[in-house]
């Protein structure tokens, strides 16, 4: 009896759904390995590795999922925030990803150069002017959704065809690569550990913080639970909204910066591209609903880690890069689908049936 | 009284939508006429160019009235070409691969509608999951592109390459030949279904019941309507559009490749809002939503008779028009708000 109450304990906690999905995904992995006949707990080995120029590196599987996923965790905390204010999802992030990196690339190189190793303005100008790209972009965004009332969805797909292109005229339809080591410090090693990974730390640091310490963690719940109540009960509701798309904005600007980073190039038609289906898939992951209201910024990172942690499963199984997708739709569904209220109402009837059975007899 | 009203601000929406396209194409014609933009056939090219895209529109629009989005439809599209290239590859009839990709379109969009309207997911999740599926899929079948030729099917060939000639609006041209317009078979399939969804969503009891199912679920189960099977219906008939429209594709492109129809689903979605269509549902008419694809069709048309201009520049005049036409229908719906 007290085994079962620990165990729907288990089951009754918020974040149950990504740590478990998480944890099936390293089941995948250990029996792999035992098939194969290689270390079992090979998935968890960390080593130490010497590498041509940045001296030691940590290296292992997990250190590569940490480190891949590192974007897609970024995005998805502005993309959560997103969701729970305004119960719309912000498709334009990926996009925004590309003109944040091809602007940078462009400030760095100076308009019209394709590939330079010295940089034309200084690298803080540079990084501070594609985040601040991603800014105006979320300031748009949530200009369009707080004060035009257009679904977020709509007022996004604006961005979503537009700023890819924009980035690419920046460009002039060109690849700019920027030789330059100081700008691939973003996407490579800060000491052992994977830079990207140590940004994506600090931006979840910054973020709850602000969330928990600030009441703005409440407020942007109790306007997606109810905007109408929210504004009556005398919140700004449109500025709160506003806020979270600019937050989104911010964080994609940072994403974009890494991606540039780590390829030291402004590549405007592949940066990003379905990361924004990524960063939404992290915050259903993670047992967050698309419906608005009430988030757990844990779930969405636990989900975008595991999203990666997929992709690298699937890519170790031996699962090209472009049929990948097929295997990630299918647990995508089986996730939802266990969570879909009416199946759920099921399991609890026949739940209670049993518990009835069991006292009659 | 009121409903009069909000029929006419819907009204006047088709009726800026329309004009707009008018202007545009006019506009075209002024700028570009030495390069021959005027002639009839510049307009059926961007028929025959967007024939696949007005069916895929058509059943967006569907979807959309229910207040739901199929953002797969891309996806379908090329894993429908990718199985109609390798199955007359392999020396199937061009038929019986057309009647392989329907059912296999209506299999998709049966699944897709059960998980939106029985297991209540939200839609842009499942078709988020059946375009993935679908992009993987197409590689699964093969990874590299697929052409379509005379040798592999005579039958398929015929009706990509058969012409069907209009008796007016010919000219003359620099070598002093006389061009006749011509329209292909797929845009003819193209039009009747689009005459189908508008007589369906006018006249029939289904069509009703989407807007029913959109404008508010809840009164519309009150009033006895089977919301879930509706939504099904919605996703199925977007799913079977598709597919008609992937063999219209298919006799534009002729080959199937893996990166197919890339962003098509979002040209569709851009083309339906165009037009008036709402994404909260209800609201919509497919009229407006052909004249957002021909507005679409003309950008780029422009565009690419131009020739100096890059090439993201349709792109960016699509978003810069979506957003236009948006503010214009959110000041209206504000205006409405306020009168009440």
């Amino acid at each position: 009896m007290n085994q079962k109450s620990t165990w729907s304990k288990i089951k009754g906690w918020s974040l149950f759904l990504p740590v478990m999905s998480l944890l099936l995904v390293m089941a995948v992995n250990i029996i792999h390995d035992v098939a194969i006949g290689a270390n079992p707990l090979s998935f968890f080995m960390i080593t130490l590795r010497q590498t041509t120029g940045n001296g030691t590196i940590l290296y292992g599987r997990i250190i590569d999922i940490l480190n891949r996923g590192s974007e897609v965790a970024i995005l998805a905390l502005g993309m959560t925030l997103v969701v729970s204010s305004s119960a719309g999802t912000d498709i334009s992030v990926g996009s925004v990803m590309s003109l944040c990196a091809s602007f940078c690339c462009m400030l760095l190189a100076g308009y019209g150069v394709s590939s330079t190793s010295t940089l034309a303005v200084p690298l803080a100008v540079g990084v501070l002017g594609g985040i601040g790209i991603g800014v105006i972009c979320g300031m748009f965004n949530g200009t369009l959704v707080a004060y035009f009332h257009i679904q977020p969805m709509v007022a996004t797909l604006i961005l979503f065809s537009a700023a890819r292109a924009i980035g690419l005229l920046l460009c002039n339809d060109l690849i700019v690569y920027v030789r330059n080591s100081t700008f691939g410090f973003f996407g490579s090693f800060l000491g052992v550990i994977p830079t990207p990974f140590v940004i994506a730390v600090i931006c979840i640091v910054i973020i709850s913080l602000l969330l928990k310490k600030t009441a703005l963690g409440m407020y942007i719940q109790s306007v997606g639970i109810n905007s109408k109540a929210s504004r009556i009960a005398g919140l700004n509701s449109r500025r709160i909204i506003f806020m979270t798309y600019l937050i989104c904005g911010l964080l994609a600007g940072i994403a974009g910066i890494v991606a540039a980073s780590r390829i030291t190039s402004a590549d405007s038609n592949n940066i990003g591209l379905y990361f924004e289906m990524d960063a939404i898939l992290a915050v259903a992951l993670g047992g967050n609903s698309l419906g608005g209201g009430k988030f757990k910024l844990a779930g969405s990172i636990i989900g975008a880690y595991t999203i990666q942690a997929i992709t690298t499963t699937l890519y170790a199984l031996g699962v090209s890069s472009t049929q990948a997708p097929v295997f990630k739709a299918i647990i995508v569904i089986l996730i939802v689908a266990i969570q879909a209220p009416p199946l759920q109402a099921y399991f609890k009837k026949r739940n209670a049936a049993k518990q009835v059975k069991g006292v009659i007899s | 009284m009121k409903r009069q009203t909000k029929m006419n601000g819907h009204t006047i929406l088709l009726l800026i939508t329309i004009g707009l396209f008018v202007v545009l194409y006019a506009g075209g014609c002024i700028a570009y006429g030495s390069k021959g933009f005027a002639h009839l056939q510049t307009f059926l090219n961007i028929l025959i160019t967007n024939a696949g895209l007005i069916c895929v529109t058509c059943g967006l629009t569907i979807v959309m009235l229910t207040a739901g989005i199929d953002i797969s439809v891309g996806a379908l599209i090329a894993m429908d070409c990718m199985i109609l290239a390798t199955g007359m590859r392999s020396g199937m009839n061009a038929v019986v691969m057309i009647l392989i990709v329907l059912v296999i379109g209506i299999a998709f969009g049966i699944f897709q509608g059960f998980l939106v309207g029985y297991l209540e997911i939200q839609p842009f999740i499942v078709t988020m999951a059946g375009m993935f599926f679908c992009r993987g899929m197409t590689a699964v079948i093969c990874t590299e592109q697929v052409s379509i030729t005379e040798q592999t099917s005579k039958l398929f060939y015929a009706w990509a390459n058969a012409k069907i000639n209009i008796p007016f609006g010919g000219y003359i041209n620099n070598k002093g030949k006389y061009m006749v317009p011509y329209i292909r078979p797929s845009v003819v399939v193209a039009l009747l279904l689009l005459l189908f969804t508008f007589i369906m969503l006018r006249h029939t009891k289904l069509g009703r019941s989407f807007y029913a199912v959109g404008g508010n679920a809840v009164s519309a189960a009150m009033m006895g309507l089977n919301v879930k099977k509706v939504k099904l219906c919605a996703y199925m008939l977007s799913s079977i559009f598709c597919s008609i429209g992937a063999v219209c594709y298919c006799l534009n492109t002729m080959a199937g490749s893996v990166s197919q129809a890339t962003g098509l689903e979002m040209d569709a979605i851009s083309s339906a809002v165009i037009g008036g269509t709402l994404l909260t549902g209800g609201v919509g008419n497919v009229i407006g939503s052909f004249f957002g694809v021909l507005i679409n069709g003309t950008i780029s048309s422009i565009v690419k008779t131009n020739g100096k201009l890059a090439s993201s520049w349709p792109n960016i005049l699509t978003a810069a028009l979506l957003f236009l036409f948006i503010v214009i229908q959110s000041v209206f719906a504000m205006m409405r708000s306020r009168k009440k």
